[in-house]
C-alpha cells in the first residue's frame, strides 16, 4: 500500500514537470534542423522560404510568376527582406495561420511534384525574424482587384504555436492581386557559391517562366526575365504507390479509408491497382476480399503491407511531375551561362521506392567558366537549389562517381571533375528523398544514383564530340601554322647542303605554302 | 677543295628538292619502303632483299613535314662531316639535329630512333652506305680466338687481350686478317655467356673463335662473321636462348634483316647454322625446371616470325616454334649452368659441334 502510494506520488510529481512541448518551441531549441544555424545561411533561408511560396503559389494558380526580392541591410548583422509577388493573393482569414503557426498547410500528405511540401518553410522564417529581431513581420495581400488589400503585423504565440495579430487593417495597394512579405532579421550577405545571389539565379535557371527582379543590399539590380510564356504543365496528385508506403501510413490509410472493403480499399486508395491486382493481393495476403478495411489485426495489416511489397504493380504514372524540359533548360543556361557549348538532358520517368522521379542535367563547357578549377556543380530539386551540403548529396555521389575521362575533363580519383564546365542536375519528384529537414541533401537511392548517371554520360558524350572536334581543329590549326617555322629551318639545310641562296629558297617556299594551303586544309577536314 | 663521290650524292638529292620548289612543285623525296612489304626473299641466293616499291615523302603535308625536314636536316650534317673529314657517332648525329624549332614546342627529333631512322632512308636514297655519310655506330660486342690482324696500322693478337677481349668497332672494312688459326666461329648473342667461355679458354680448347654482342647483331658484327666465312672459310655457329627472340637473331645473320634488306649482300651469311639452344636440348640436358613462362608479346611475335617466307617452309624451325608454343615456355642459354657452371664449355658444346647437332 505504502509503496503504490508513493510511487503515486512520484508520478504526480513528474507529471507536473512534463508538458508538452510545441513545434515552435521546438523550433527555438533546434533550429539548425530547419537550416537557419548562422546569419549568412538563415538570410538565405529566409529568401528562399518566401520565394518558394510565391513560386508555389504563382504556379498553382497558373499565373505567370513575376517576383521581387529585395535585401536592404539596416545594420551590421541586420537585414530587412522583402518579397513580392503577382500570385493569387491569401484570404484574410487565412494569412495568420500561414505565416503565423507552424506546421499549417495542407500539402503534407498529398503526393504531387511541389517545392516546400512540409509547410514549416514561410513560418518557420516568421519565427527566425522574431527570434533575432522582435520585430513582427508584415503582410500584404490582395486577391483581386474588386477587393482592398490586407496589411497584417504578425508574430507567433510560440507555446501555443498560434499567430498573435498586432495589426490587421485594409488599405491600399497598387496591386491587382498579390502577396508581399518583409521580414526583418539577424543575417549576414556574402556573395558566392551560398549567396542569396546564388539561389536567386539557379532558381531563375530553373524556373524558365518566372522573371525574378532582385535587388541586392549594394543596391545591384539583377532582372532575370522568363524565356518563355507558357507555364509549366500542372502537375497532378496521385494516390500513393504500394511500394512508397511505410506499414505505419498503411495502419493510418486503412483506418481513415471510406472503402467498405478490402479490395474496395486497395482499389481506390492507392494508385496503379485494379480489381486483379487487389484480388492477387488479397490471396497473397490469405485475407477475405470483403475484409472490413477498419477491423484488421495489426498481425493482419502486416501480412498485407508485405502482400503489397511482393505483387508485381506497375509504375506509378508520371503525371503527377512536371520536368523543365530540356529546351528550356539549355535556353536559360545559354541566358545565365557565358559559355560555348550547352547541352540539356531530360530523362524519362522512373520510379524509387514507389514514388516516380525524372532526372534532367544540364551541362554548359567553356566561355567564362574558370578552367583551372573544379566544375560548377549546381543541384536542384522541383526547382529549388540545393545550395548547402554538397558532399552529403546523392548528386554529387553521381557526378563523382561518373568517369569523366572518356568525356574529356580532367578527373583525380573520385572527385569532382575539372574543366570550364557547369553541370545542372534537377531532380523532379513528388517526394524527394532528403537526407535532413534543411532539405540541402538528396538522400542515396541507388535508382536515383544510376538515372542521374545514366543523364551526366549523355551530356558527357555530346560535350567530348563537342571539345574533341573543338580540340583537334585547334591542333590541326596549329599544325598548319608550323610550316610557316619549317620554312626557315628547310631553308637554312638545303642552302648548306647546294649553296643555294638561303633567303630566296625561304621566299620561294613561302609563296609555296601560299599555295598549298588549301590543299593542306583540305586534308585536314578529311582526317 | 675537290668534292667526294658521296658528298656529291648528297648535294643531288638537295638540289632536287630545290628543282621541285623552283617548278612551284610540292617538294618531294622518293624513299624505297623498308618494312616487310617491300622484303622478296630470294630463294637463290637465300637472302633477303629490297623490292621496288618506294614512297613520296612531300614537304607540305601534314603527316610528312617534319619527316622530310629531318631528312634534309640529316643530309645537311652528314655533308658537313664530310667535308671536315670527320665521322660521327649514331649518338653524336642525334644531338647535332635535335633542337627545338623556333617559336614552337616542336623538336626537330626527339629520340635517336628518329635520327638512326633517317641515316639508313639516306642509305638507301643516295647510295651511299652509312660509312660513306661518315656515320658510325657505337662499338659492341668481343671476340677471342687465335687470330691475328691488322687495324689503323697496329698488329693485335685477339688470343693476347685477356679478359675482355678485342672490341668490334661499328666498320670492319679496313681490318686486314694476317693469321687466323681456327676450325669454326661460335657467335652468341649473351655477352655473359661469352665471358663463361673465355674464361675456361674454350677458344684454346676447340681452336674456334668466339663472338658476342649485347643483344642487337650490330652491322660491324654481322659483316665481321661475313668475312672470315668468305676469306676464310669457316663455319659459323650461332648460339641463343631458346625463344623468337633467339630464333630472330638467327635469322637476321644468316638470312639478312627486314629494316636494311638492302644491305643483306654485304653481311647475310646463308650457310650459318644454329647450334642451340634447342626444343630437343631442353629434353636432352633436363632444363625443363629451368625455364620462363611465355608472355603474350613473345606468342604475338613466334605468330609473327613462324609466318616469314623464309620461316614459312622450313620445318625445324616450324617444329621449334610448335614446341615452344606447347610447351608455352623459352630458356635462356644460361639455364645450362644449372647442370654446372662449366656443363656449357665442358659437355654442351662440344658434344653438339661434334654430333653435328645443329638446325640449319
Amino acid at each position: 500500500m505504502k509503496a503504490e502510494k508513493r510511487s503515486d506520488i512520484v508520478a504526480l510529481e513528474l507529471a507536473k514537470q512534463q508538458r508538452e512541448i510545441s513545434i515552435s518551441e521546438f523550433f527555438l531549441k533546434n533550429r539548425h534542423l530547419l537550416g537557419f544555424d548562422n546569419p549568412t545561411r538563415a538570410l538565405m533561408m529566409v529568401v528562399k522560404e518566401a520565394c518558394d511560396n510565391s513560386l508555389d503559389a504563382c504556379t498553382d494558380m497558373r499565373v505567370l510568376p513575376e517576383i521581387k526580392v529585395e535585401l536592404t541591410q539596416l545594420a551590421e548583422d541586420r537585414f530587412k527582406v522583402v518579397v513580392e509577388d503577382n500570385g493569387p493573393g491569401i484570404v484574410k482569414q487565412q494569412i495568420p495561420n500561414i505565416f503565423g503557426k507552424l506546421l499549417y498547410g495542407s500539402k503534407f500528405y498529398t503526393l504531387k511534384q511541389n517545392r516546400g511540401s512540409q509547410g514549416i518553410g514561410i513560418s518557420a522564417a516568421v519565427l527566425y525574424s522574431q527570434l533575432t529581431t522582435g520585430k513582427p513581420t508584415k503582410i500584404y495581400s490582395r486577391i483581386s482587384p474588386k477587393k482592398s488589400a490586407h496589411y497584417f503585423e504578425l508574430q507567433i504565440d510560440t507555446k501555443k504555436n498560434e499567430p498573435r495579430v498586432l495589426k490587421d487593417n485594409e488599405i491600399n495597394w497598387n496591386k491587382d492581386h498579390g502577396t508581399k512579405i518583409e521580414l526583418e532579421i539577424e543575417g549576414r550577405y556574402l556573395k558566392g557559391k551560398q549567396s542569396v545571389d546564388e539561389y536567386i539565379k539557379q532558381t531563375a535557371i530553373v524556373n524558365p517562366h518566372a522573371t525574378i527582379i532582385y535587388i541586392t543590399p549594394e543596391k545591384e539590380k539583377f532582372e532575370y526575365k522568363r524565356v518563355t510564356e507558357e507555364l509549366p504543365k500542372e502537375a497532378k496528385e496521385i494516390k500513393p504507390h504500394p511500394y512508397g508506403i511505410e506499414l505505419g501510413q498503411l495502419i493510418k490509410m486503412l483506418h481513415d479509408t471510406r472503402a467498405n472493403t478490402l479490395q474496395g480499399f486497395l482499389q481506390s486508395d492507392f494508385s496503379r491497382i485494379g480489381q486483379l491486382t487487389a484480388k492477387e493481393i488479397c490471396n497473397k495476403a490469405k485475407l477475405k476480399q470483403d475484409e472490413k478495411p477498419k477491423k484488421l489485426e495489426h498481425k493482419q495489416i502486416e501480412v498485407l503491407f508485405k502482400a503489397l511489397q511482393e505483387t508485381k504493380i506497375i509504375s506509378p504514372s508520371s503525371d503527377c511531375l512536371s520536368p523543365i524540359g530540356a529546351e528550356l533548360l539549355e535556353k536559360e543556361l545559354r541566358k545565365e551561362i557565358n559559355a560555348d557549348f550547352y547541352v540539356t538532358i531530360s530523362r524519362s520517368p522512373a520510379v524509387y521506392r514507389g514514388m516516380p522521379f525524372i532526372i534532367e542535367t544540364g551541362m554548359a563547357y567553356g566561355g567564362e567558366l574558370d578552367k583551372e578549377s573544379q566544375v560548377r556543380l549546381m543541384r536542384l530539386a522541383n526547382r529549388v537549389p540545393l545550395l548547402y551540403q554538397q558532399g552529403a548529396c546523392a548528386i554529387t555521389e553521381a557526378v563523382t562517381e561518373t568517369n569523366w575521362k572518356p568525356y574529356e575533363l580532367q578527373q583525380s580519383g573520385n572527385n569532382l571533375p575539372v574543366g570550364p564546365t557547369l553541370i545542372l542536375v534537377h531532380i523532379a519528384s513528388v517526394w524527394v528523398p532528403f537526407t535532413s529537414e534543411a532539405k540541402e541533401a538528396v538522400a542515396h537511392y541507388d535508382e536515383i544514383i544510376k538515372e542521374i548517371k545514366l543523364a551526366l554520360q549523355e551530356c558527357g558524350r555530346k560535350l567530348s564530340i563537342y571539345i574533341h572536334k573543338h580540340i583537334r581543329a585547334a591542333e590541326q590549326r596549329d599544325k598548319i601554322d608550323l610550316f610557316e617555322k619549317y620554312i626557315p629551318e628547310l631553308s637554312n639545310a638545303l642552302s648548306n647542303l647546294t649553296n643555294y641562296k638561303k633567303e630566296l629558297l625561304q621566299e620561294k617556299l613561302q609563296k609555296l605554302l601560299k599555295k598549298e594551303l588549301p590543299t593542306l586544309e583540305s586534308e585536314n577536314e578529311k582526317k | 677543295m675537290k668534292k667526294s663521290k658521296s658528298e656529291e650524292r648528297l648535294k643531288e638529292l638537295g638540289l632536287k628538292v630545290i628543282k621541285d620548289v623552283e617548278k612551284n612543285k610540292n617538294p618531294s623525296i622518293t624513299v624505297p619502303i623498308r618494312a616487310l612489304s617491300n622484303v622478296i626473299f630470294n630463294e637463290k641466293t637465300k637472302t633477303l632483299e629490297l623490292g621496288n616499291k618506294t614512297s613520296n615523302r612531300f614537304f607540305f603535308n601534314v603527316a610528312h613535314a617534319k619527316k622530310f625536314l629531318q631528312t634534309i636536316e640529316v643530309a645537311s650534317i652528314s655533308k658537313n662531316l664530310i667535308e671536315e673529314g670527320k665521322h660521327a657517332s649514331l649518338r653524336d648525329v642525334f644531338y647535332m639535329a635535335k633542337r627545338t624549332i623556333p617559336e614552337t614546342n616542336v623538336n626537330l627529333v626527339d629520340d635517336q630512333s628518329e635520327s638512326d631512322d633517317i641515316i639508313e632512308d639516306l642509305e638507301l636514297v643516295t647510295g651511299n652506305s652509312r660509312e660513306q655519310l661518315h656515320v658510325n655506330a657505337n662499338k659492341n660486342g668481343s671476340v677471342v680466338g687465335k687470330v691475328t690482324i691488322e687495324d689503323s696500322g697496329d698488329i693485335i693478337r685477339w688470343d693476347k687481350l685477356g679478359s675482355g677481349g678485342w672490341s668490334i668497332p661499328s666498320n670492319v672494312e679496313d681490318i686486314k686478317f694476317k693469321n687466323v688459326n681456327a676450325k669454326y666461329v661460335i657467335y652468341m648473342e649473351k655477352a655473359a655467356v661469352w665471358e663463361r667461355l673465355n674464361e675456361d679458354k674454350f677458344w684454346n680448347k676447340q681452336n674456334c673463335i668466339l663472338l658476342s654482342s649485347q643483344g642487337q647483331t650490330t652491322r660491324g658484327i654481322r659483316r665481321l662473321l661475313q668475312r672470315l666465312y668468305e676469306e676464310h672459310k669457316l663455319p659459323i655457329y650461332v648460339l641463343c636462348d631458346f625463344d623468337i627472340f633467339g630464333a630472330y637473331i638467327y635469322s637476321v645473320i644468316k638470312y639478312g634483316s627486314i629494316n636494311l634488306a638492302h644491305a643483306s649482300e654485304h653481311m647475310a651469311i646463308p650457310s650459318v647454322r644454329y647450334l642451340g639452344i634447342t626444343a630437343q636440348d631442353i629434353e636432352k640436358y633436363d632444363l625443363k625446371k629451368h625455364l620462363i613462362k611465355l608472355n603474350d608479346k613473345d606468342i604475338a611475335r613466334i605468330k609473327q616470325v613462324s609466318e616469314y617466307e623464309w620461316f614459312k617452309n622450313n620445318k625445324a624451325w616450324q617444329q621449334q616454334f610448335k614446341m615452344m608454343k606447347q610447351m608455352n615456355a623459352k630458356a635462356e642459354i644460361q639455364a645450362l649452368s644449372a647442370r654446372g657452371i662449366t656443363f656449357i664449355s665442358e659437355k654442351y658444346l662440344p658434344e653438339k659441334i661434334k654430333n653435328k647437332d645443329f638446325i640449319d
